[in-house]
């Protein structure tokens, strides 16, 4: 059994948001009303409280969703996850570094829910940096309908994506085939002579995706 | 109790519980809400056990024996979903609703109709879920992470897995505000801050963490639901978007959320290891700052479950050092304890005996974790079978065993019965040596190379497979003593009625064992006047 060993009525009980508690304490000996369920101020700090605690809620929910954008720039930034850029660079001319050869490698796959021929003319090829070089690839609509796809670049390693510059490219916009359609697509690029010379071998992968149905809808 | 308090209950509200089954459901009550928590989590832990038994099951020897690729995949992602968010969490939740009102001297939880609704929410939530398992295309086979592209090739089931996760994510939030607020507006006077009980300390922080996560999370699964059905592109690369984006925003969640479930086992441990060294417990204010330390840590860490998605080598490195610090508040909660028990007159009661495999079997798991936060170690660790052995020891033998020893210390009190000490210690020993059968194995099949989450296997990996499995079974086939004795002692126990303290000098350490065994349906509704604290008794 316990005991309230004695009352608090002479002792001040105030906590660090400055409230007294020895004063409610006294009213639940005054008032016919128990300690809490009267005690109107508890129930307004409450209401408070839970007032804050949902701001903060409803503000991480906004935060997950900045993460959003944050991790777009992020990536941009650092070009982490082999992200290019998604629009053509303007042409500049740059000191071809004759003495310096990089691989560049080709690579084409397709998004399982695309039924397209894709690839390239070469596998891969041996560039100077700081000289523009055209490659062709080529892609087919194997469908008896039109197809408007979409290919997604991506560069590894994710560290030369930023050296790696397009003038020209079928992934900065949607494509559109006819039925049975089948053509040869142009990339334009250049690598920045500025790639750090650990880098020997650069991959450029493309991904096709039919994307005829959320273009539609759009 | 002295005549005036019991007059002055009298005069008031002091009508017990309604009558009849519709109690549960209307009930307002802290400790009814507690039980059915408590109730609710321990049936999920079987539900969530069965499918462990399934996949362990299917895994005795290589080759497909008893159910499909894509069952198996599901049974994976439901069992961590239903013993994370149905069984554990819930399961604290529980503890949390029947002790912090007790240890802290207030007369019920602050806003005890949300509590009630915390708790529905949570059933309709986890229903929901298990609705998945009987729809078209089958339940969500994605591993609990439900990583895009993979879920989103999730048949009828996935917007119903996503409404369900915010079921549950609503309710641990509305679980949390309460709690909250209990702590900060409903303590006894003389119950300062840092008198608190470890358990209530580590449950303030907790609910924080959950605050902050559960939105994340929340926003994170409807990103998934309008990329499949309004055409967005958060995480679809054919619209721009990324996969790996997805695993930032999750691990964000993800990481506090393993920290949810254990914040709350190192308070019951410290409320439960001092009572039965019979010493206070060691570095009382060292244990809140460490607590403390580990949640905001668990902020900044969470890529370290992505070391191998390709991070600049800066990235590795700093979310390499942030993990390792990780082991220095912890390191200070295990000497703590230790330290506590150093000299102590201990006694090895069942609650005890939990509370002791517990350290040294989490210790286990965490430094396995400090191995994984090696970066460079990580890539031959990453999604094999020593991660799941990792986790699992971080949370089996160490979440699920002090919420075991929480039932065995308190279960005295919630019913007034002793519980059958034999059948607790034989429970005891049949859990410890069967759960480092069926997950200490796993760790050399994954430095071996097998995967997670595969229904077949190299015949290479199937000795320690096999060890594994048999383990698994013992271990499930002991928890139904466990199921035994909560049954039992409800109905009366060895007969022999607990006393108010229950165990020796209890009442030193906290407030709840000042009380009478079984407490009355209403407690402080007069708030004690002296509180024990973790620093000046004994």
């Amino acid at each position: 059994m316990y005991q309230v060993k004695h009352g608090y009525k002479e002792e001040e009980y105030i906590d660090s948001t400055g409230f007294n508690h020895s004063r409610c304490y006294y009213l639940c000996f005054c008032g016919n009303e128990s300690y809490f369920s009267m005690n109107q101020s508890v129930t307004q700090k409450n209401a408070r409280l839970v007032r804050t605690l949902i701001l903060i809620i409803i503000g991480m929910f906004g935060f997950g969703y900045a993460l959003v954008p944050l991790y777009d720039v992020l990536c941009d930034i650092t070009g982490l996850n082999g992200k290019v850029e998604a629009s053509a660079v303007k042409e500049v001319s740059y000191e071809v570094d004759k003495n310096r050869e990089v691989t560049v490698e080709f690579m084409t796959s397709l998004n399982e829910l695309t039924p397209m021929v894709f690839n390239s003319e070469m596998k891969k090829m041996k560039i100077h940096p700081g000289q523009y070089y055209r490659v062709n690839f080529y892609a087919e609509n194997k469908t008896d309908k039109v197809m408007i796809a979409r290919a997604i670049p991506s560069i590894s390693p994710g560290q030369a994506a930023e050296y790696f510059k397009k003038t020209e490219c079928f992934c900065f916009s949607e494509q559109t085939f006819k039925a049975r359609e089948g053509r040869t697509l142009p990339v334009r690029f250049v690598v920045d002579p500025a790639l750090p010379k650990e880098y020997k071998t650069v991959t450029l992968a493309y991904t096709f995706f039919d994307n005829t149905e959320i273009s539609v809808q759009k | 109790m002295s005549a005036i308090v019991a007059e002055h209950e009298h005069d008031h509200h002091e009508h017990g519980p309604a009558k009849g089954l519709l109690r549960w459901v209307i009930t307002t009550n802290h400790k009814d809400i507690g039980t059915l928590y408590l109730v609710f989590a321990l049936a999920m832990f079987f539900v969530g056990g069965s499918m462990a038994m399934i996949i362990r099951a299917e895994l005795f020897e290589p080759g497909m024996q008893f159910v499909n690729p894509q069952f198996f995949n599901s049974m994976t992602t439901m069992h961590a979903l239903v013993m994370v968010f149905g069984a554990v969490m819930p399961a604290f939740v529980g503890l949390a609703n029947w002790m912090i009102p007790m240890m802290i001297g207030a007369p019920d939880m602050a806003l005890p109709r949300m509590n009630n609704m915390s708790f529905w929410m949570l059933v309709a939530g986890v229903l929901l879920l298990a609705s998945t398992l009987f729809m078209e295309g089958g339940a969500p086979a994605s591993g609990w992470t439900l990583y895009p592209p993979l879920v989103l090739q999730t048949g009828t089931a996935l917007p119903f897995a996503i409404f369900s996760v915010h079921l549950l994510g609503i309710s641990s939030i509305m679980g949390a505000i309460n709690i909250i607020a209990t702590i900060f507006n409903m303590r006894a006077p003389a119950m300062t801050l840092m008198k608190m009980p470890l358990f209530v300390w580590t449950w303030l922080i907790t609910a924080f963490l959950l605050i902050a996560i559960m939105p994340v999370f929340a926003g994170a699964v409807t990103m998934l639901l309008t990329d499949r059905f309004f055409n967005t592109s958060f995480f679809d690369a054919a619209g721009g978007g990324d996969p790996v984006l997805y695993q930032h925003i999750f691990w964000f969640f993800g990481h506090p959320e393993v920290y949810v479930m254990i914040l709350p086992t190192f308070g019951v441990a410290s409320t439960i290891i001092p009572v039965f060294a019979r010493k206070r417990l060691f570095g009382y204010s060292s244990m809140v700052y460490a607590t403390a330390s580990i949640a905001f840590l668990s902020f900044i860490v969470w890529a370290h479950h992505m070391f191998t998605v390709g991070m600049p080598i800066a990235g590795e490195l700093y979310f390499m050092y942030a993990t390792m610090l990780i082991a220095i508040p912890t390191g200070v909660k295990v000497f703590n304890w230790t330290a506590t028990m150093w000299k102590g007159s201990m006694t090895f009661e069942t609650p005890m005996l939990f509370s002791i495999a517990f350290v040294v079997l989490f210790t286990m798991g965490g430094f396995t974790g400090l191995m994984m936060s090696v970066a460079p170690a990580d890539f031959q660790y990453h999604d094999t079978y020593f991660i799941v052995a990792h986790f699992h020891y971080t949370l089996v033998p160490a979440s699920v065993f002090i919420l075991m020893a929480a039932g065995y210390y308190w279960l005295p009190k919630w019913t007034g019965n002793m519980y059958d000490e034999r059948i607790g210690q034989l429970h005891f020993w049949l859990s410890t040596i069967s759960v480092n059968i069926l997950f200490f194995p796993q760790h050399f099949l994954g430095l071996a190379g097998m995967p997670r989450r595969i229904p077949d296997y190299a015949v290479q990996f199937a000795d320690w497979n096999m060890i594994s499995s048999i383990g698994g079974f013992i271990f499930g086939a002991s928890q139904l003593l466990f199921l035994y004795i909560v049954i039992d002692t409800i109905k009366g126990g060895t007969g022999i009625k607990a006393t108010d303290e229950v165990w020796e000098d209890a009442h030193k350490h906290g407030l709840e064992w000042t009380l009478p065994s079984p407490p009355p349906y209403h407690t402080f509704t007069t708030p004690p006047a002296v509180v024990p604290t973790e620093h000046e008794h004994i």
